[in-house]
């Protein structure tokens, strides 16, 4: 697809310039040290470490439990965001403030708080033991330390789409016979679809580098719930900077080409909703008209 | 708007190098659950320097991660001096050219002023009767201790059990790995930490007996209180030593060589080991040790050198990828 | 809530709301409230007088100072990026677009262990730079620099992130109105961009500061962990809890968990105001949209 057949908005040089001098800088040059690092190996070193049973082993808990971690997230996230903008309740001002805590709150304490809340002698821990179900210091645990840093990705990037939703729509809807299930996924999904997963992605890259909550609680059991990020440390307590950097690196392609996979399906469910959204131009005009003055 | 400004002033000043403020300044990077010690430790320096030299002096401190702290030295954190817990972080500074090769005939006792060691935490009463090492290998018993083979403490419980099986009649490595593997059978979960085992074990209440240095014996009750727990002394154990250097590349750019020299000298003082007494710490001094003798029962142990040839080669052997301890999880 | 969303509410049957509600608040209790309060009670486990005297200890004062410090320093960058990369990318089609979005992704997926691994391969003293800059007595990493350096890696995704679908689902047919009568790009996009995303534009914000003051793995690798000197909140944290101090390191913690309440609060007040000022000016002209 080429530039903007017509597309009059000013901006696009010194915007995509501005993006992408700023992300070279930032993201670009340093892990390109990263990988230059890593290439300090040879080939079959390189391949050696990153493909040891364990390193496998690894991969499998951090990319599985981030995953399901995720889903849970993208599930209950939307219904959080959901009743946020929508159902007035007392104290909701409260609880919106409370989705942010995750990022507030420094990953060890989280990690810790919920060691010591799902163990069996804590608050949630001693209602799950004698059911059978072990959560803190098994794959589980991971699991929840992740759910929990990854939970405000998703309501916060539904919040604003939700909240910029124009009621007529989905009056028009229900005034030309719709159900709400029907306008729900009829109208408003298409809406949505591009930033839940905008939130999924977001939720799942978090989750796969996420260390400091994690190791509180998995047990870090060798084939069991060792997590990569736990990898690379082990290797850099052994002064192992290089072999760090290799595990580093395979982390970093693999959330790469997931991510452009997510991006790439986002993109184009945005193009297919731009399209309908041009045929429905009478619904943004009031707004303009409000603006203006 | 004021607060805005102090803000980044203080930004600002945090920003400068150390070297800007006009008295003379160390900077001493060290181990984590070292601060106690140091925090009472260099007001006593100080004043002792001032007597000395009339000179003012002003010491920093800076705590993390042992062999942490030593990857932060070598790429360029700036400390006049390292006190580590365990040699192979100090080597890799020395190996770096960062201190001197024969780091540890600087100092008296191989550059370590104190040692500690490793010992059983059990629960209030000793209620599964857990005595000495061979307690631990008994099925249904739990034992926690930090990871094995990333943290300091871990390491140090590791080389103990290890050690003390070798000692045993009859015992071979093959056996000591046995009975290592054994021990390893009974542990639920690998800690994150030494702080973390210790919340594992007494808060979590998970675990029948805890691995840990007993200088932490005394931080444990601090927070949890002193009838919580018992502290049990196994039959050998490993002697740890907490080495410290002078940080040669440091000292000679910032001229504070002297300094640094008389402050990790003072370690060794009166003051200095009864300082670390105070702390927990056992000291060198055998009279400052003796005062202190109820603090610390008479235990044998063993030096990382004697039973392992020195902490860079049990790091080789033992702790590398695919190191004896990696093959003694897949006999698991 | 106006009375348009009010009516909205009502819209789904009143089974499926209140299901709706009580599965948000039980997720809620469940993974945040409980850890939350878990967190305070750990802190006021000696109560009040220990709790404030922790927060009284000048390392955790001047810990509270350089985390502020450094949230202030990262946020207009974090600002004036996230707006330059949302509107190239959400208003413009162009090659590569996937490829840019994901990169600004990208810090999210990088471990926070590994992210202040590449600033220490850059600016160590074994680094590309490190030589040059011990040489000049430059001080970048284990100083604040450094550390502000790690933070604004951590949190380039999130202003961007926040606006890019908020910016794709408005469109840009109202710009191109404002264009084509005539505004200029600055009036455009002060005029008629920048109330469109403003609340994008304040979650983005929030978020991005919320994580940069909770920011721990990157920051603790570059911090050098000198007391009193570069020590920020949340290494702060982990050093008294490691030090055996739980009722300090909990105590520092539940600042950062209230210094996230408190933009919130900052937030509300905003939008409030705005939206008052909103109703005066609905209120003076004859109502148009509620029709």
């Amino acid at each position: 697809m080429s530039r903007t057949q017509h597309n009059v908005l000013p901006g696009f040089r010194l915007s995509l310039g501005y993006a992408v001098t700023y992300l070279s800088l930032l993201v670009l040059i340093p892990l390109g040290a990263l990988i230059a690092k890593s290439m300090s190996l040879t080939a079959g070193e390189f391949w050696q470490i990153a493909t040891g049973e364990r390193a496998l082993a690894a991969y499998r808990v951090t990319f599985g439990a981030a995953l399901l971690a995720a889903v849970v997230n993208a599930v209950f996230g939307f219904i959080v965001a959901w009743v946020l903008v929508r159902y007035p309740f007392p104290g909701k001002r409260f609880v919106d403030a409370l989705v942010d805590l995750p990022f507030a709150l420094p990953t060890a304490v989280a990690g810790i708080t919920l060691a010591t809340l799902y163990a069996g002698t804590g608050w949630i821990g001693r209602f799950l033991e004698p059911l059978g179900v072990k959560v803190a210091f098994t794959p589980l645990g991971i699991v929840v330390a992740l759910i929990f840093i990854g939970l405000p990705f998703v309501v916060r990037t539904l919040q604003p789409v939700i909240e910029d939703f124009e009621p007529e729509v989905e009056e028009a809807a229900a005034t030309l016979g719709a159900s709400r299930m029907q306008t729900l996924v009829r109208v408003l999904l298409p809406q949505l679809l591009p930033a839940w997963l905008t939130g999924f992605a977001l939720a799942f890259a978090r989750s796969v580098g996420e260390y400091g909550s994690v190791i509180f609680i998995a047990g870090n059991m060798p084939m069991v719930s060792e997590i990569t990020p736990l990898l690379i440390v082990s290797k850099l307590e052994q002064y192992d900077l290089p072999g760090a950097t290799v595990l580093a690196v395979v982390m970093l392609v693999i959330s790469f080409v997931l991510l452009l996979a997510i991006n790439l399906l986002q993109w184009f469910a945005a193009t297919r909703h731009s399209g309908r959204a041009a045929v429905e131009p009478a619904i943004t005009l009031p707004r303009t008209a409000e603006v203006a003055v | 708007m004021k607060c805005l400004n102090r803000l980044l002033a203080l930004f600002v000043l945090a920003a400068l190098p150390v070297v800007a403020s006009a008295e003379v300044s160390l900077l001493n990077v060290s181990y984590d659950v070292s601060r106690d010690f140091y925090k009472d430790f260099n007001p006593k320096f100080v004043a002792a320097w001032k007597a000395r030299t009339g000179e003012s002096i002003e010491i920093k401190q800076s705590h993390a991660g042992s062999t942490k702290q030593v990857r932060a030295v070598a790429d360029g954190l700036a400390g006049d001096v390292v006190t580590m817990n365990q040699a192979a972080d100090i080597q890799f500074l020395a190996d770096k050219g960062f201190v001197a090769a024969d780091w540890k005939g600087k100092f008296k006792d191989g550059a370590a002023p104190f040692t500690s060691t490793i010992v059983f935490i059990v629960r209030k009463g000793n209620p599964k009767q857990i005595r000495d090492w061979p307690d631990l290998v008994k099925s249904g018993i739990q034992v926690i201790l930090p990871h094995p083979k990333n943290t300091g403490n871990g390491r140090y419980s590791y080389l103990a059990a290890y050690g003390w099986a070798l000692h045993q009649p009859g015992a071979t490595d093959k056996s000591a790995q046995g009975f290592v593997s054994a021990v390893l059978r009974n542990a639920p979960l690998f800690a994150a930490g030494g702080r973390d085992a210790t919340t594992t074990f007494m808060q979590r209440r998970i675990g029948d007996v805890l691995l840990t240095f007993e200088s932490e014996a005394e931080l444990i009750a601090r927070e949890f209180g002193h009838g919580e727990f018992e502290v049990v002394y196994p039959s050998e154990s490993v002697l740890a030593e907490f080495p410290v250097a002078v940080v040669d590349k440091v000292v000679d750019k910032k001229g504070t060589r002297k300094q640094a020299q008389a402050y990790l000298e003072y370690l060794w003082s009166q003051e200095g080991q009864e300082t670390a007494a105070r702390n927990y710490i056992r000291p060198r001094d055998p009279a400052v040790l003796k005062a202190h003798a109820a603090q610390f029962p008479a235990i044998k142990t063993f030096t990382v050198d004697e039973v392992f040839g020195g902490w860079s080669k049990a790091i080789a052997t033992h702790f590398k990828d695919g190191g004896i301890l990696d093959q003694l999880y897949s006999l698991k | 809530m106006s009375a348009a969303a009010l009516r909205l509410a009502n819209r789904e049957s009143r089974g499926v709301c209140i299901t709706l509600m009580l599965l948000a608040f039980a997720f809620l209790a469940v993974f945040l409230v409980l850890p939350l309060v878990a967190v305070f009670a750990e802190a006021l486990r000696q109560g009040w007088s220990a709790y404030l005297d922790a927060l009284k200890e000048p390392e955790t004062l001047s810990a509270v100072w350089l985390t502020l410090g450094i949230a202030a320093l990262v946020l207009p960058f974090n600002i004036a990026f996230g707006v330059a990369a949302a509107w190239a990318i959400a208003k413009f089609d162009f090659r590569g677009k996937s490829l840019l979005t994901t990169l600004i992704d990208l810090p999210f997926a990088v471990s926070p262990v590994v992210a202040g691994l590449l600033f220490i391969l850059i600016f160590g003293a074994q680094g590309w730079f490190g030589p040059w800059l011990s040489e000049h007595d430059v001080r970048i990493i284990f100083a604040a620099p450094g550390m502000a350096i790690a933070t604004l890696f951590i949190s380039v995704p999130y202003v961007a992130r926040e606006l890019i679908p908020l910016m794709q689902a408005q469109g840009r047919e109202e710009e191109e109105a404002a264009v084509s009568l005539g505004a200029s790009g600055w009036q455009m996009f002060r005029r008629v961009t920048l109330p469109n995303i403003k609340w994008g534009l304040l979650y983005g914000v929030i978020l991005a500061n919320a994580r940069a003051m909770g920011e721990f793995g990157a920051v603790s690798v570059v911090s050098g962990h000198i007391r009193g000197e570069t020590n920020t909140l949340p290494l702060h944290v982990e050093i008294l809890y490691n030090e055996y101090n739980a009722v300090g390191a909990f105590a520092a913690a539940s600042v950062l968990a209230l210094l996230a309440i408190v933009t919130l609060i900052a937030k509300t007040i905003v939008e409030w105001r705005m939206r008052h000022e909103q109703q005066t000016l609905a209120a003076a002209l004859p109502a148009e949209k509620t029709a």
